[in-house]
């Protein structure tokens, strides 16, 4: 093991008769972003705090570095959090917040002073030391908690859904400033979101949760072209979930949707009920059918400028469709022909 | 770990080897036992040498905890060793604390050993062994592994058993002894529980006077509801309506504070008595007849629903500022007039303030003591009784301990009622986000029955105070209204002939307050607020317990924690009776829950993500505390300073046991002055009093106040 890896090894925590998470084992390689994804209560957070050090488990063993730290306080574990709200202390300015962690480790007051604004520099942020944070905006308050995190050169760096106090343009912005100062510094960090988008832009790889297990772990792109599961498939990028049924084995082995027979491309080891992943703009619409294509009606359509949006109404269900501005767009009411490439479905158990 | 472990355990080796294990004659900081190393200075040490084989027990504990920080042990079992050591060692010590007692063992095996009050040498040593344990304890990875909070929790947790529920129990062992030393049993006493002199109903029946348990309960009662109608009229004005003077009203609230009990009840005399002002004016003029009415139920409801009505309107304007404004706003968007918004939805909504205001009323007129022991006369209540029962001509300290029980039961009740009430019901309408309505204003006919209820009963609490100031000014109320100084004088007077020397009587009881709450009153609210922080902030096993058990003591009124301490530390093993220690101890442990809740309040408003934050940047607990909590507690910790300063100096109930000759306190003086007829000389004292506590409130508010100001400067540089 090597410095900054964090290992879980049958870790679970439960507040009396709550669960918050089972038996977990999971590893994060050194240098590594990796997300913790998924709806809230799915024990992520949890998770997370765990690393820090601000829950103790229950049962199983943490690694941190190769080190059992399941009974090192928060305090002496070498990892560095930044919190959802930031958490800045609103009595000392920003100069002082970034050299805190510094300071209460006893380091002279001019090194912690200049290392202090070495971090505001590697956050951009020079000059803002003097001022309050309640004097700062979103944004930079946001900055100043990463720079107060990175400071202490941590084995990991936990985030916290860091960017959920932002407004959606500015999101994007600071979480590839995070991602390239963690790549920089070559830092392991652990991220906490419900955002997939997000998930997916800033990681190495995801851990998606729920109902406090993990239900997949991958790459963005694993997750996103392979899906171990319907809930994987919805999450991660919107997905048409239909009913279908495998037929035959082997070579002829065929895929029955809506008493429709269609050819199956991809391997699979799935038999019988299956459900059948389509993104949404994997489909094409057309006035007229074409080779075993499903009728469906329109039901709403959103103009979106670069896009537009249709949910349909069929016999396999409610299908929600992205397609390119049309000249003549579909309306609401309009008859249409649902259909896709073979080689874009996937299949998952139902 | 290992060093704090290693700290902790030689440093109560050195007390066991050095300090004087029992008490020393004069106070241990005077050091005479320093040159007396042999007498009563002698260290736990050279008792186990001279006999007294049983000291050791603790010295071992010591020991185990200092070796297995040397010997090449697993963590894990480090921890354990702690543990067990701190655990065995603190038996071993408590258990022949209660053991051999200054008379002699309990026990007849262990011969004729006699020891007397565990002194700082013993103290010491129990706090190492306490810390040892503890530190042991987060070994072992609980509280998150953070020898700090455990060794907190164990510090609290020690000091309100030692403190608070020890003494308690000696009221129950009193009150079960059996006459003679025969045992305890249960023979005696239910018929003195149930006695009817207790419980006697006999003025409703009409068959003499009724029991001071009735009594109590109704006037209980009457003050309950009586503040709470008051106390909502004045928080309706103050909330609800344009009124003028509404600073004015606010003012009132400090006013209970700051006032030293007796003091409504002499002023109510100089008024109602049989030579009071009214009395005399109603005499005169319509020839009513001068009755001592003033002095029985009547007076004391009167003079409590002066004294509290304050406190429900302070809880009540809080629950009716916490009204959402857009609950009202939207009350009469549907249609509803103000009447029906007021019947339908705001009143609805105050009902759980209502019930704390009554059952805080209900708990302050039980407890009180002051107005019934000035206005009283024949009418008996528990708290005088149990006064009585111990400085009466016939001292029974058993009676005292059963009426003790009975007057704890009721508040206890009351206590438990209103948390469970409270606790179902969620009447929360304020969030987090930002309101902007506007409260629904009262309709005419509502408006004016607060006015006529409040503003006359305003006018009156003016007048009895405008009275005071008067009548510590004039010879003798009632007969010669001559202006004099005379009472200042005899209370105050000061004599500059070769130095000066204060010479007033007043001096002894003034400084010696002064002096024990201004140390007390740091060390309550250290108390307080650490107790608050673990509440707050911390989580552990055992923490629901914890919580009701502090909870509790809000509920034990002060003249059975007087009592309790009485019968407690009255000899050894801890024996405290007539030091100045015992009153600082007294006014730790009774004014305590003004801190906890003032620091719960306080800490509730800081996000939790700070400490969290402070944690995870490197800092322990302790940094903590001290660098984030603390500073942004400021104002907070200094409002509980304050509050605990001033309450020790108007506290009467609890201490009036405990004082002696040499620690006098203030309320105290004027007891004896009131038990005397010196009203004059009373009343002086008490507007010094006031003044005083005026002044300590005011500087509070010129320092917080001042803070503010310091912070937005640097905002603006």
């Amino acid at each position: 093991m090597t410095k900054g890896s964090v290992r879980f090894e049958n870790v679970a925590k439960r507040y009396g008769e709550v669960t918050a998470l089972k038996p977990l084992t999971l590893d994060i390689a050194p240098g590594t972003l990796c997300t913790l994804l998924g709806p809230s209560g799915c024990g992520k957070t949890t998770t997370l705090r765990l690393i820090a050090g601000l829950e103790s488990a229950s049962e199983g063993r943490i690694l941190i570095g190769g080190e059992d730290v399941t009974n090192l306080s928060a305090t002496y574990r070498r990892v560095s959090m930044v919190f959802q709200s930031y958490a800045l202390f609103p009595h000392m300015t920003v100069a002082e917040n970034v050299a805190y962690g510094l300071t209460v480790k006893r380091m002279p007051r001019r090194e912690a002073q200049s290392r202090a604004e070495a971090g505001l520099e590697m956050v951009g942020l020079t000059g803002f030391g003097d001022r309050l944070p309640s004097e700062l905006s979103g944004g930079q308050q946001q900055r100043v908690a990463v720079a107060r995190a990175i400071v202490l050169e941590p084995e990991v760096l936990l985030l916290d859904e860091p960017l959920s106090n932002l407004d959606a343009k500015l999101r994007r912005h600071v979480r590839e400033e995070i991602r390239q100062i963690q790549q920089r510094l070559g830092l392991t960090a652990v991220y906490v979101t419900h955002d997939q988008e997000e998930a997916m832009a800033v990681s190495d790889r995801i851990i998606v949760m729920k109902n406090a297990e993990i239900a997949q772990a991958g790459t963005p792109h694993d997750l996103y072209e392979r899906p171990a599961s319907a809930f994987i498939a919805d999450f991660i990028g919107d997905a048409n979930l239909i009913d279908a049924e495998i037929i035959g084995s082997g070579q002829t082995k065929r895929i029955r949707v809506d008493g429709i027979d269609h050819k199956l491309v991809m391997q699979t080891t799935l038999t019988g009920a299956v459900k059948l992943v389509l993104r949404p703009h994997q489909i094409a619409l057309s006035a007229t059918p074409r080779t075993d294509s499903i009728p469906a009606e329109v039901s709403y359509a959103a103009y979106l400028g670069n896009h537009i949006q249709y949910s349909l109404t069929s016999n396999v269900g409610e299908i929600f469709a992205i397609l390119p501005p049309l000249e003549t767009p579909f309306r609401r009411g309009d008859n249409l022909f649902v259909s896709w490439r073979s080689e874009d479905i996937r299949l998952v158990s139902q | 770990m290992t060093r704090i472990v290693r700290f902790w355990s030689l440093l109560g080796i050195t007390a066991f080897l050095l300090l004087p294990w029992y008490m020393v004659q004069g106070g241990f900081w005077t050091f005479g036992w320093v040159t007396d190393p042999g007498g009563t200075g002698a260290s736990a040490a050279l008792h186990v040498a001279s006999g007294r084989i049983w000291l050791l027990g603790p010295a071992l504990g010591l020991l185990g905890a200092v070796l297995a920080t040397v010997l090449p042990l697993s963590q894990a079992a480090r921890a354990r060793a702690w543990l067990v050591c701190g655990v065995a060692g603190l038996a071993l010590l408590i258990g022949q604390a209660l053991l051999i007692l200054g008379t002699g063992p309990r026990l007849a095996a262990l011969g004729d050993a006699a020891q007397p009050g565990m002194g700082a040498g013993a103290f010491v040593v129990s706090v190492s062994l306490l810390f040892v344990m503890t530190t042991g304890i987060s070994a072992l990875g609980r509280g998150r592994g953070d020898a700090f909070v455990t060794g907190l929790v164990g510090l609290i947790v020690a000091l309100v058993a030692v403190f608070v529920f020890y003494p308690m129990a000696f009221i129950f062992v009193q009150a079960f002894e059996l006459r003679g030393g025969a045992g305890f049993g249960l023979s005696e006493f239910v018929p003195r529980f149930f006695s009817p002199q207790t419980w006697s109903l006999g003025c409703v029946t009409g068959s003499g006077t009724c029991g001071a348990a009735f009594n109590s309960l109704m006037l209980g009662i009457l003050t309950g509801l009586g503040t709470t109608l008051l106390g909502l009229s004045f928080a309706l004005i103050f909330t609800r309506t344009d009124f003028r003077a509404k600073r004015l009203l606010r003012a009132l609230t400090i006013l209970p504070i700051i006032t030293p009990p007796f003091v409504i009840g002499l002023a109510l005399i100089l008024l109602f008595g049989r030579s009071g002002s009214i009395t005399e004016f109603a005499h005169w003029a319509f020839g009513m007849e001068k009755t001592r009415w003033l002095y029985g139920f009547w007076g004391v409801w009167l003079a409590q629903m002066l004294s509290f009505t304050p406190i429900a309107f302070l809880v009540l304007i809080g629950v009716v500022e916490g009204i959402s404004p857009s609950m009202e706003e939207a009350s009469q968007t549907l249609d509803a007039n103000r009447w029906q918004t007021f019947r339908r939805v705001s009143l609805p909504l105050m009902r759980p303030g209502l019930a704390n205001a009554f059952l805080l009323g209900f708990i302050e007129s039980l407890a009180d003591f002051g107005n019934p022991l000035v206005l009283g006369g024949n009418f008996n209540v528990l708290s005088t009784e149990i006064y009585f029962a111990i400085v009466g001509t016939v001292a029974d300290p058993a009676k005292a301990a059963i009426l003790s029980m009975t007057l704890l039961a009721m508040t206890l009740a009351a206590f438990v009622l209103q948390r469970m009430w409270l606790g179902r019901k969620s009447y929360a309408t304020v969030t987090g986000k930002a309101d902007n309505g506007q409260n629904a204003a009262l309709n005419p006919g509502l408006k004016w029955a607060c006015y006529l209820t409040a503003l006359p009963w305003a006018a009156f609490t003016l007048m009895i105070y405008v009275l005071i100031a008067f009548g510590s000014f004039v010879k003798l109320w009632g007969y010669d209204h001559s202006f004099t100084l005379q009472h200042y004088k005899q209370a105050f007077g000061i004599v500059v002939r070769n130095g000066v020397h204060f010479v007033g009587a007043a001096w002894d009881s003034y400084v010696s307050t002064l002096t024990i709450a201004a140390i007390s009153a740091p060390l309550t609210a250290a108390v307080g607020l650490a107790t608050a922080y673990l509440l707050v902030r911390q989580r552990f096993t055992g923490k629901n317990v914890f919580e009701f058990s502090t909870m509790l003591s809000f509920a034990i009124p002060g003249t059975v924690i007087g009592v309790a301490y009485v019968m407690a530390f009255n000899f050894p093993p801890i024996e405290l009776t007539g030091t100045a220690l015992i009153l600082v101890l007294v006014f730790i442990f009774r004014n305590m829950p003004v801190g906890v809740r003032g620091g719960i309040a306080a800490m509730s408003q800081l996000d939790k993500s700070l400490d969290e934050a402070s944690i995870m940047l490197g800092a322990n607990s302790f940094t903590t505390l001290r660098r984030v909590i603390l500073p942004l507690l400021g104002p907070a910790i200094l409002a509980a300073v304050t509050y605990s300063f001033v309450r020790a100096i108007t506290s009467v109930s609890a201490v009036i046991f405990l004082v002696s000759a040499r620690h006098n306190l203030a309320t105290n003086f004027i007891v004896g002055r009131v038990e005397n007829n010196e009203f004059g000389i009373a009343i002086a004292y008490s507007v010094v009093l006031i003044v005083t506590m005026l002044a300590a409130i005011l500087a509070l508010q010129a320092v917080i106040g001042h803070r503010r100001l310091r912070r937005s400067d640097r905002v603006a540089a």
